[in-house]
């Protein structure tokens, strides 16, 4: 029986997660569609979506619809991409799957500018405030992503080859460093300022707009979208560094491309959502159970499935305490950490770590 | 068609680990590099491969080796390493095809199931790589290693297999069963440069050799004019004896027990 079945699929074989993978971006893609809808008619208030987008809707809907939830919509499916490639791409590049932008200090770094930015901005020039906006939170956070980054490369790096094993440890001193600081502005902060910062932490889509879609957008697009290129790369470095650099890669080139994509994704996302958790470490883990470790399909499939997730939990969080809304980050907390246990346990000894 | 080192030198941070070693080896032969423990051996095989930086130079059939020509290198050369940890549960038919789109040969489908059946693990192509055991793992690695660099004799010249212990964790059938694959691929015209322990199947299966002592060659040539029982005795540090049967020619090496040799 398993005979004629492998030579009748040639050199494929009986089970072949190639074509599930495959098969598997169909099925995101129309998943991702559905929660987006889903996403649309979902909130505090009663609205039809189909006369909204049809137009036949009275002003009010078609607000709530257009300038409320769309963009929220939009930046959830964004912001889940961006945190579910940026992990993807980590554990990657670090060989390990429980790396994470959160575990070399990416986003506390992220997280420093933000806080940083809510308690002591009120002491820049007024002028400079208002240039700023309500922009000046998102950009202190990305620049604190992105300085992490660059600090992390800098102490990592000896001449021009990039230690990976350093640069998870000094990640992990950076990020320690990061959340003392912050934990010392939290301190110093008013009532106004610890109600913002604790929203911030724990993350949220809340206050989503077109201008925040749109400062996002083409940074996580462009990161999101050009990991996939770094499929073959990152399968190679799977075999370890001597071994990818003997199958004709430049090893610094992807090391150097992937922690460029991760400190883009992360720095945006963080920047114009705070810190969700969970995303990056649990999307491409249940990817890899589904139809394996191949990072081409893996990285795509990463995007959309984290994109989908995010959305879910939006919805939850939005209806949950209606009106009232949850913090986006608890949620994702509160799914995504049992279902990792649960994968760790039922997977017992054959998670490789 | 040679590989051709000269003047090579490595150090680990202040240690010399090679010192200025001269190397070649010729395609349509296997070349092996034999030495005690520490010696530099996969460190000078490292360094032919262009892993680890270098003084000197190394030129594969004219191509200097290195990073900068790593794409062509990749096309004409493949690398099995001593030991290969996995990162991720790929299966071994995964592990292969990755090999295999970094080679020559990534338009041929088949390579990398015909790549497992070389080694005897298309059985197991679907199974996890790290549910494997050493031997196993060694076999799939170097079907990985083969669907790279399928033909021996490619239109720009020979392709290249350099093997760290490729037999270290197998069983004596399967030690035989690699070697002859090894040689099989360097009579059809491919170059076989391995590191070797096993003096004895270096002795049947190598057409020339290279004996390393401290960072240097002590002996370097035909692999029956290389070894004898005083080199080998000397460099291993302990009596050696080289015997070869009348009936093929094929030396085998034995070692001895000084002081009850002397009371027999």
């Amino acid at each position: 029986m398993t005979l004629t079945r492998a030579d009748a699929a040639a050199d494929t074989g009986p089970r072949d997660r190639r074509a599930v993978a495959r098969r598997a971006h169909l099925w995101l893609a129309l998943l991702l569609l559905a929660t987006c809808a889903a996403g649309l008619g979902t909130g505090a208030a009663q609205v039809s979506v189909l006369d909204g987008l049809s137009g036949a809707a009275d002003p009010v809907t078609r607000v709530i619809l257009w300038e409320v939830r769309l963009p929220r919509v939009v930046l959830g499916a964004l912001v889940g991409a961006a945190l579910a490639v940026s992990g993807a791409v980590m554990q990657g590049l670090f060989r390990n799957p429980l790396a994470d932008p959160g575990i070399v200090g990416v986003s506390a770094g992220a997280g420093l500018g933000a806080v940083g930015a809510i308690v002591l901005g009120g002491l820049l020039p007024p002028a400079l405030q208002g240039l700023l906006g309500i922009y000046m939170v998102p950009a202190a956070a990305f620049l604190g992503g992105w300085a992490s980054v660059l600090m992390l490369y800098a102490v990592a790096t000896r001449g021009g080859r990039t230690s990976v094993a350093t640069m998870l440890l000094a990640g992990i001193a950076l990020g320690a460093l990061s959340g003392a600081v912050s934990g010392l502005l939290v301190y110093a902060a008013d009532d106004q300022q610890l109600r913002d910062l604790t929203f911030w932490g724990l993350g949220s889509l809340a206050g989503a707009t077109w201008g925040k879609v749109a400062t996002a957008a083409p940074v996580i697009l462009l990161a999101a979208g050009g990991a996939p290129l770094l499929g073959r790369g990152l399968n190679g470095l799977a075999l370890g560094e001597a071994t990818a650099l003997h199958l004709g890669l430049n090893v610094q080139q992807v090391k150097n491309a992937a922690i460029l994509a991760v400190a883009a994704a992360t720095g945006a996302a963080v920047a114009v959502s705070g810190g969700i958790g969970f995303v990056g470490i649990v999307v491409p883990h249940l990817l890899r159970l589904a139809t394996g470790p191949d990072h081409g399909p893996l990285l795509v499939n990463s995007a959309l499935l984290g994109a989908s997730l995010l959305l879910g939990a939006d919805m939850i969080s939005r209806v949950i305490i209606a009106p009232a809304e949850l913090p986006i980050g608890i949620v994702t907390a509160v799914l995504g950490a049992p279902v990792f246990l649960w994968i760790l346990l039922r997977r017992h000894g054959q998670v490789a770590l | 068609m040679t590989l051709r080192a000269r003047q090579v030198s490595v150090r680990f941070g202040r240690s010399p680990v090679l010192h200025g070693v001269d190397f070649s080896a010729r395609s349509g032969g296997m070349t092996a590099i034999v030495g005690p423990n520490g010696s530099g051996k996969t460190t000078l095989l490292r360094a032919l491969t262009g892993e680890i930086p270098a003084r000197g130079a190394v030129a594969l059939d004219g191509l200097t080796v290195g990073t900068a020509n790593a794409v062509a290198l990749a096309a004409r050369r493949a690398v099995l390493p001593q030991a290969s940890r996995l990162a991720f549960p790929f299966t071994v038919i995964e592990v292969v095809r990755i090999g295999h789109g970094a080679g020559a040969h990534a338009d041929r489908p088949h390579l990398p199931r015909r790549a497992l059946e070389r080694v005897g693990m298309a059985h197991m192509a679907e199974r996890l790589y790290q549910d494997l055991s050493g031997g196993e793992q060694q076999r799939v690695q170097l079907a990985r290693v083969l669907a790279q660099v399928w033909e021996p004799v490619t239109v720009d010249g020979p392709a290249w297999l350099f093997l760290d212990e490729p037999v270290s964790s197998l069983d004596i059938g399967h030690q035989l069963a690699v070697m002859r694959l090894a040689t099989e691929f360097a009579q059809a015209g491919g170059g076989v440069v391995a590191v070797m322990h096993d003096l004895n199947l270096t002795a049947m299966y190598a057409d020339s050799v290279a004996v390393m002592q401290a960072g240097r060659i002590a002996a370097a040539g035909p692999t029956r004019e290389v070894l004898t029982s005083p080199l080998l005795s000397r460099v291993y540090d302990c009596d050696l004896r080289l015997n070869t049967p009348p009936a093929d020619g094929t030396p085998y090496i034995l070692p001895h027990a000084s002081d009850k040799a002397q009371a027999l």
